[in-house]
């Protein structure tokens, strides 16, 4: 006698697969960004999870065997405009080697100060989207209005509120502005002062706390496994920091420290990018004294510039979510023949599924955005 | 009040953590008597490699933090075998696929880095590999294909998909030989093979 025959008439037991219900969340809910998870349910957890990434696919690698290395600057570094400089910086580091040719060390010192503005202006605008999609309107509103600072910053340095195209081979476009140092200063330790009152609204928040601790427990082990990088690496335990450990340009004569969290859930995930942007501040401190207080920031270049020959490069830097690298086959030809950008945000997505494989359905958005996930860049 | 005694201590925070030692494997005083000077630790790993393998793999470059390994399509699962269990790489960053029509061929290149073992935290091991190119490609049913890494390197997963999709390399063993970026009905070329061109240009 199965279970079924005891029922009183009008209830059921349904059969296991009978239960399972499918769900798209996305490309329109705003809680996916701009990708699709098609993830199975029972009851309230989670039971499969298929992310389908690739509603924003540009076809960057695409366009960049078309044009020589200076044209691919202002669209390589599309896919994260936020964080704009970083995303350019393998490129550019890469088609130096490709081109042979020297920075002025004022431009090493520039671009530090850049990259670490726009790692703090990106942690800022992902900081907003997951205060908000945990329902902490507070952590909407005044990251993004703080972050205006750091934007005012590079502003003043590019000309462009995002998109800078400051990053160019050879140093960066265009020298500091007068008085620069001294604004920059200002504004970064006020910025400090402000980030470090979002502990006690946000990452000391109970509710907070309740929600994101214990979910989506990454292991020291899978996170090694799954190749994740940045933050959901460090969150987890693992001590690797591409600054730290293989430093480009001037980061070897700076101090950098390298945010560890052991507990490798929600919670250490969203905690540690907002340490690595306190740290971020110390950065551009020590780079704004030990600067060079004049000098070239830019080797010129031909409008279109020959390369020394056939040659393969791999270039990595710390972004602003993990080690992003960018692998440039040269032909010898004056545009490159192939480019390859190893985004942080692709290798993160593979521990997506099994993050939340077993996660209740309600925890979805405190896993997903946890992962410093930014589908634009994914999908290139 | 609270800000005041705050400040010595974020000020005091670089004079307390000594600045790391550079990890940079110089090469040592034998540099004038040789012209060209390969580092020695990566000289030392990619000798293990050809000790191991002989003239089944060819060391394409030795250079400061790099190392590139070229092998056949048979041997590259053995390779990359070695390369995790006795060389302790233990993630992929990157699958890449290139297209060489002149050749007649697709190279698939590994980009292989170690978080375990600190030595190597600065290297990164270019594993490449090449398959036979179909000037009529039908992707997952002609001979471009290669055997899939994921079950060395599970981190190879949506890599692996994106290089089929892409360049349609169709990788044996792979679980879920799926289209990852491309839409559902993409019908033309594998778009970054080189015969397939953007309109216009």
């Amino acid at each position: 006698m199965t279970m079924t025959d005891i029922m009183p008439p009008g209830l059921a037991l349904k059969k296991v697969d009978e239960r399972i219900m499918t769900l798209n969340v996305g490309p329109q809910h705003p809680g996916s960004g701009h990708m699709r998870i098609v993830v199975q349910i029972d009851g309230d957890y989670i039971v499969a999870c298929d992310p389908d990434p690739g509603y924003v696919h540009r076809g960057e690698e695409k366009m960049a065997e078309y044009r020589n290395y200076i044209t691919n600057v202002p669209h390589l570094e599309r896919p994260v405009i936020h964080d704009s400089c970083n995303v350019l910086y393998p490129y550019v580091l890469g088609a130096e080697e490709i081109l042979g040719i020297e920075v002025p060390e004022r431009a090493k010192y520039v671009r530090v100060i850049c990259s670490e503005l726009n790692r703090c202006i990106y942690t800022m605008y992902w900081l907003a989207i997951y205060g908000i999609f945990l329902g902490h309107s507070t952590m909407f509103m005044w990251p993004a209005g703080d972050r205006e600072l750091l934007i005012d910053l590079m502003e003043k340095v590019s000309g462009a509120r995002v998109t800078h195209a400051h990053f160019i081979p050879g140093g960066v476009r265009n020298d500091l502005p007068a008085n620069f140092e001294d604004v920059c200063l200002r504004q970064v330790n006020y910025f400090e002062k402000r980030i470090k009152e979002y502990a006690a609204v946000f990452y000391d928040n109970p509710i907070l706390i309740s929600r994101t601790q214990d979910t989506g427990i990454l292991s020291r082990e899978n996170a090694i496994r799954y190749g994740t990088t940045g933050s959901v690496l460090r969150a987890s335990g693992v001590d690797y920091d591409l600054r730290v450990k293989a430093p480009y340009d001037v980061y070897d004569e700076l101090d950098v420290h390298t945010n560890v969290m052991k507990e490798g859930d929600s919670y250490a995930r969203s905690k540690v990018p907002w340490l690595d942007m306190i740290e971020s501040c110390n950065i551009i401190r020590q780079a704004l004294q030990k600067m060079p207080k004049s000098g070239s920031v830019r080797t010129k270049l031909k409008p279109n510039p020959k390369t020394k020959g056939p040659a393969t490069v791999y270039k990595r830097v710390e972004s602003g979510r993990g080690s992003l690298g960018c692998y440039i086959v040269s032909d010898g030809k004056t545009e490159p023949y192939r480019v390859k950008m190893s985004v942080p945000s692709f290798r993160n997505l593979l521990a997506m599924p099994n993050l939340l494989i077993g996660e209740k359905l309600g925890n979805m958005p405190s896993v997903y955005w946890s992962l410093n996930y930014w589908p634009v860049e994914a999908d290139r | 009040m609270s800000s005041d005694s705050e400040k010595p201590v974020a000020k005091a925070k670089p004079e307390e953590k000594p600045t790391p030692p550079k990890p940079a494997p110089k090469p040592a005083a034998k540099a004038e008597e040789k012209p060209v000077e390969l580092p020695a630790f990566e000289k030392g790993i990619s000798d293990k490699l050809v000790e191991k393998f002989g003239d089944k793999i060819e060391v394409d470059f030795v250079k400061e933090d790099r190392i590139g390994i070229k092998t056949s399509k048979e041997n590259v699962h053995d390779v990359a075998q070695f390369i995790r269990d006795d060389l302790h790489y233990d993630h992929a960053e990157s699958v890449t696929g290139v297209d060489f029509p002149a050749d007649n061929e697709i190279e698939v290149v590994y980009h292989l880095g170690s978080y375990t073992e600190s030595s190597l935290a600065r290297q990164v091991l270019t594993l490449s590999t090449r398959a036979p190119r179909e000037s009529h490609p039908i992707p997952g049913q002609d001979s471009t294909k290669l055997p899939s890494l994921r079950d060395i390197f599970y981190s190879v997963e949506f890599g692996e998909r994106e290089v089929f999709e892409m360049l349609g390399v169709y990788f044996d063993g792979h679980p879920d030989n799926r289209r990852l970026l491309l839409p559902e009905d993409w019908a033309d070329l594998p778009p970054l093979r080189k015969d397939f061109a953007i309109k216009g240009r």
